[in-house]
């Protein structure tokens, strides 16, 4: 009997959920964007995301919004699960009846969320998910992505190393697929530049489980010339301090993987290992009017300087509002067209989302890590236009599956 | 020579952080029976706490070590006030159920941690004069990694001396062996449960501060510690110091030179090794097989039969969920279909643990081979959903087969640990066989046949066979084998002497849940278009058991009940900031309002009504 009350109550408070969460009853005067992200998962990166993406949405609105209405965010969190991923998107779409979808930041949720859009037909602007196959093996019309892939990182940072003398090189690159991508980016693009190089030792420890002293000691007794790191936050630091210890580091080059963003160089404190190459965002450096004018809005909004993640947010809403104003229409196949070849301009410049492969030209700044009143900065850094670092429109084309 | 001295001497290092966690792990599951999923929380509480520490006391050698010991001292309040607050409470309900209120404290935990310290990671101090490397053999070698190392073994030896020379410890090792009788003698057991807590959790703690000179302290801390501590505990022995120091080292040293042989494969090697332990020697290296049958629980009232007006009522329930399409907007659908998903998830998660006594801490595996293997069959073969459907309970049915061959040659807390493993190997071939599995970047395009691909038509087809699948489980559990299984769990002497091969009942029923969870995971990866490896991970299994038990163990309506609890909440609380703290207090409230879960809760307020009414009459 009580058992069939509870059910009975279980099925009611589906319902009562439905009613509590039905459509807010949006007023024609605002234009709604789903954004979903993994706030709970990772907040050292989407944090700063997140308070990027608010400082654009402000700027926008108190520009007139989206041609007199009112651009409005719907945020939710997945917490890095896909499948959660996949229930919020559909609860955006059909409940809140988003224009469009966005956000993102592990590659697995991106996928989801790109197939989703896929099926679905929705536009969906992937803003942080690194993986190749977002835009290509795995591309469709209705994906697009924002930040530099890890193609375009990793080819960034072999042209730099194609200019050392480093012959032997080791690589080391937490064990899943970005790690893989990264590593294989890195040694095509390389070898592409210097036919002599070889690859004496890999390492590849479990995503945030390094052992960071067995793994230091296992790249050292390759005796490579040089090293590639592609290990990030919690393992970055374990791996520096474990690999100073032990001598690792010196007398070699390492051409390291997004260590220059702040996000994960400002953890490392004074310890931030120095004269690595790496690609990055120099903010503290940055003088020039675009990329200033966004570190003062941010830093008088927030009270702290920006992040990676930041530039990432604040580029996405800025595209966002670009396209719907372009656009002049919410409907998803118009939207689409519209953000095929689209220019946005950004604080770094003008950025194209490319209409072979739905890549934006966004680039990242390469340089060498230093110290600077106890704390790691990047220096004698170069902006590099994510343009020039990806395949030509016909070959990225040939990648993706056919329509 | 000199290089392998040294790997040796790494993995000792490691071995001793290793040790501290999963000894005081061990201690609180030898004395308490409880499975602590919240140690990783302490852990981490640690590190945070030594980190503020660091930096407000002097630095110096006095300051360092002045810190560590006092976020130890302060990790074991804490672990001591939450066994006092929660925990205390529910020691009378069902085995397993503190692991809930343990999830919650995992979550409340994290929520706080992110609010008091910020997302980014610190980076605590060296520890000084001991923040370079010394030479042997010619190879450096940290000097915090030597003073690890002593202080591993220095620990050990501290905490035997407390158990084999204090009173005090030895109430504990009694009470490890048989706590009624400890409590039958007189022994004040909540002061003993306390005090065991706050010795294991301070060694969490001190675990945890020591890390602050190799790592960086980060949110991901508790999480990825805990799974490799139970390895440790499981392989050492449950309760056993010794076991654990033991085990620590072969895991430490394995991991060390594990990754100059097969470095892609380190991920899974501990799993490997518990796997093979546990088979060849079920309680562990230093562990003593567990007194057979349930200690101090009272056996449970068997499940009846549904009576005439119960079987309208489901009907009725089932009545409203057909009409809902005609009324609901599209997103209720979405998330009904979901709780159908769980519901069957959790119903055969019930079927194994309930009936058939067999806990099992890896049932996302099942439910992953189901999905993993219609999307594979959709990938390769280009097969159909329904062929999909039909190919997710074999799948699963299959991996059942294989693995429940060896688990049910165990029992309690040793068979969970094996589902563990068993669990965490599927896991780590969907997340390496990347040319197969697709690894992390999963598989995607596994989308509904045409008439299905509507929301409704999608609602009906989830409802049917959800629905079909909880009836059809309700059966078996009525049916005969059912009743054998229920045999099994209660008395397998008698079970076995009446002429009935137990373990072929077991290893059968194994099976059944296996391909049940199967179903739902096929159902789930047709309602969500892809497949990753984190649907086979540990936090899934941890899901169903939470539904389960949140649901209540005892009755039949409480997995679906707890699924669909467990998913509604969630789903509501995630609009929220903080939602981890809140889900966390909404367990705890729960558990501590409900000890034998939200069904059996119900239930016990109806009899009591129910007497009422009959002394009123």
């Amino acid at each position: 009997m009580i058992a069939r009350r509870m059910f009975m109550k279980a099925a009611g408070l589906g319902l009562a959920a439905a009613a509590a969460f039905g459509p807010t009853g949006l007023a024609a005067q605002t234009i709604t964007v789903g954004e979903i992200n993994s706030y709970t998962r990772l907040p050292a990166f989407t944090e700063p995301y997140k308070k990027g993406w608010q400082l654009a949405l402000e700027q926008i609105n108190e520009a007139g919004g989206i041609g007199g209405k009112t651009l409005e965010v719907i945020s939710r969190d997945d917490g890095g699960e896909p499948g959660n991923a996949v229930k919020i998107a559909e609860e955006l779409v059909t409940r809140d009846e988003v224009v469009m979808l966005a956000g993102g930041f592990f590659s697995n949720v991106g996928l989801a969320l790109a197939d989703y859009a896929k099926q679905r037909k929705v536009l969906f602007l992937a803003s942080e998910p690194l993986t190749d196959a977002l835009v290509w093996s795995k591309g469709n019309r209705y994906t697009f992505r924002l930040r530099p892939s890890t193609y375009m990182q990793a080819a960034m940072l072999a042209e730099k190393a194609g200019e050392l003398d480093a012959t032997k090189w080791a690589t080391i690159s937490p064990n899943y697929a970005y790690g893989k991508d990264a590593v294989t980016a890195f040694k095509e693009v390389l070898k592409e530049r210097k036919a002599d190089v070889e690859f004496v030792e890999e390492q590849w420890p479990p995503l945030f489980k390094i052992d960071a002293g067995s793994t230091a000691r296992a790249l050292e007794a390759a005796k490579p010339d040089a090293i590639y790191n592609v290990t990030f936050g919690p393992d970055l630091a374990k791996f520096v301090r474990e690999g100073e210890l032990r001598g690792l580091f010196e007398g070699r080059e390492v051409v390291s993987l997004l260590s220059g963003e702040p996000e994960y160089l400002d953890p490392l404190g004074a310890e931030a290992p120095e004269g690595w190459i790496v690609t990055g965002y120099p903010w503290y450096a940055l003088k020039d009017e675009g990329n200033k004018a966004f570190i003062d809005a941010y830093r008088e909004k927030w009270g702290e300087p920006p992040m990676t993640g930041s530039l990432v947010g604040y580029n996405m809403m800025m595209s966002i509002a670009t396209l719907l104003r372009q656009a002049d229409s919410t409907d998803t196949e118009t939207l689409v067209d519209t953000l095929e070849g689209l220019d946005v301009e950004t604080p770094q410049g003008v950025i194209t989302y490319r209409k072979a492969d739905h890549q934006s030209t966004m680039g990242a700044w390469v340089g060498r890590t230093a110290l600077k009143d106890g704390k790691g900065i990047m220096v004698d850094w170069y902006y590099a236009d994510g343009a020039d670092y990806l395949p030509s429109p016909e070959e990225a084309a040939k990648m993706r599956p056919a329509e | 020579m000199g290089f392998y001295f040294a790997q040796l001497l790494t993995g000792l290092a490691s071995a001793s952080s290793l040790f501290l966690v999963a000894c005081g792990l061990s201690i609180i599951f030898g004395v308490t029976r409880i499975v602590n999923f919240a140690h990783g929380s302490f852990f981490m509480l640690g590190a945070y706490l030594a980190y503020t520490f660091m930096a407000v006391l002097p630095h110096g050698i006095l300051g360092f070590w002045g810190s560590v010991a006092v976020a130890a001292l302060a990790v074991g309040a804490i672990g001591s006030l939450i066994e006092i607050v929660v925990l205390r409470r529910i020691y009378g309900a069902p085995e397993l159920f503190q692991l809930v209120a343990t999830f919650g404290i995992v979550l409340i935990v994290q929520d706080a941690t992110l609010w008091i310290w910020g997302p980014e990671d610190l980076l605590g101090p060296r520890a000084p004069g001991l923040d370079s490397a010394v030479r042997i053999f010619g190879e450096p070698i940290p000097e915090y990694d030597l003073a690890l190392i002593v202080i591993g073994p220095l620990v050990l030896a501290a905490v035997w001396l407390i158990f084999h020379r204090t009173r005090w410890g030895v109430l504990v090792r009694a009470a490890t062996r048989d706590r009624e009788m400890v409590g039958a003698l007189g022994v004040n057991q909540s002061w003993l449960f306390t005090s065991v807590f706050f010795l294991g959790s301070a060694l969490a703690g001190l675990g945890g501060a020591l890390q602050v000179p190799r790592e960086a302290v980060s949110l991901l801390m508790d999480l990825n510690v805990i799974a490799e501590a139970f390895v440790v505990v499981v392989i050492g022995g449950m309760g056993s110091v010794v076991g654990a120091f033991v085990a620590a080292v072969l895991i430490g040293e394995l991991n060390a030179f594990g990754i100059l042989i097969f470095p892609q494969i380190t991920i899974v090697l501990a799993f490997l090794v518990m796997a093979v332990v546990l088979v060849l020697r079920p309680w562990g290296l230093f562990g003593r097989p567990e007194p057979t049958g349930h200690t101090g629980t009272v056996p449970e009232a068997p499940f009846v039969l549904l009576t005439a007006p119960q079987r309208l009522a489901y009907l009725a329930v089932l009545a409203v969920l057909a009409a809902l399409p005609f009324f609901a907007d599209a997103f209720t659908l979405v998330l009904l279909v979901d709780i159908f998903v769980f519901a069957l998830f959790a119903a055969s998660l019930h079927f194994i643990m309930g009936p058939a006594g067999m806990i099992s801490f890896g049932h996302a595996a099942y439910f992953g081979l189901g999905a993993y293997g219609a999307a594979l069959a959709v990938k390769y073969l280009a097969a159909s959903m329904e062929v999909g459907l039909f190919l997710a309970p074999a799948a699963a049915a299959l991996g059942a087969l294989v693995f429940g061959w060896f688990c049910v040659r165990l029992s309690g807390v040793y068979l969970a640990m094996l589902t563990l493993a068993a669990a965490q190997i599927v896991w780590s071939i969907a997340f390496q066989w990347t040319e197969v599995t697709g690894g992390d970047d999963g598989i995607l395009g596994v989308w509904p046949s045409d008439w299905a691909s509507s929301k409704t038509a999608y609602y009906y087809l989830a409802l049917v066979l959800s629905a079909g699948g909880i009836a059809l489980l309700r059966h078996i559990i009525h049916a005969p084998f059912g009743y054998t299984l229920r045999g099994g769990r209660d008395s397998p002497l008698r079970t076995e002497s009446i002429g009935i091969n137990l373990n072929r009942h077991q290893w059968m029923g194994f099976v059944i849940a296996g391909a049940f969870a199967g179903l739902a995971g096929g159902i789930f990866v047709f309602s969500k278009g892809s497949i990753f490896p984190d649907e086979l991970a540990i936090p899934r299994s941890v899901d169903g058991l939470i539904m389960v038990l949140l649901g209540g163990v005892q009755t039949l309506v409480g997995p679906v009940v707890g699924a669909a609890a467990f998913t509604l909440i969630e789903d509501w609380v995630s609009r929220l900031d903080y939602w981890r703290l809140i889900l966390g207090l909404i367990i705890l409230f729960i558990v501590i309002l409900a000890p034998e879960g939200i069904a059996g809760g119900a239930a016990r307020i109806a009899t009591r009504l129910g007497a009422r009414k009959k002394e009123a009459a």
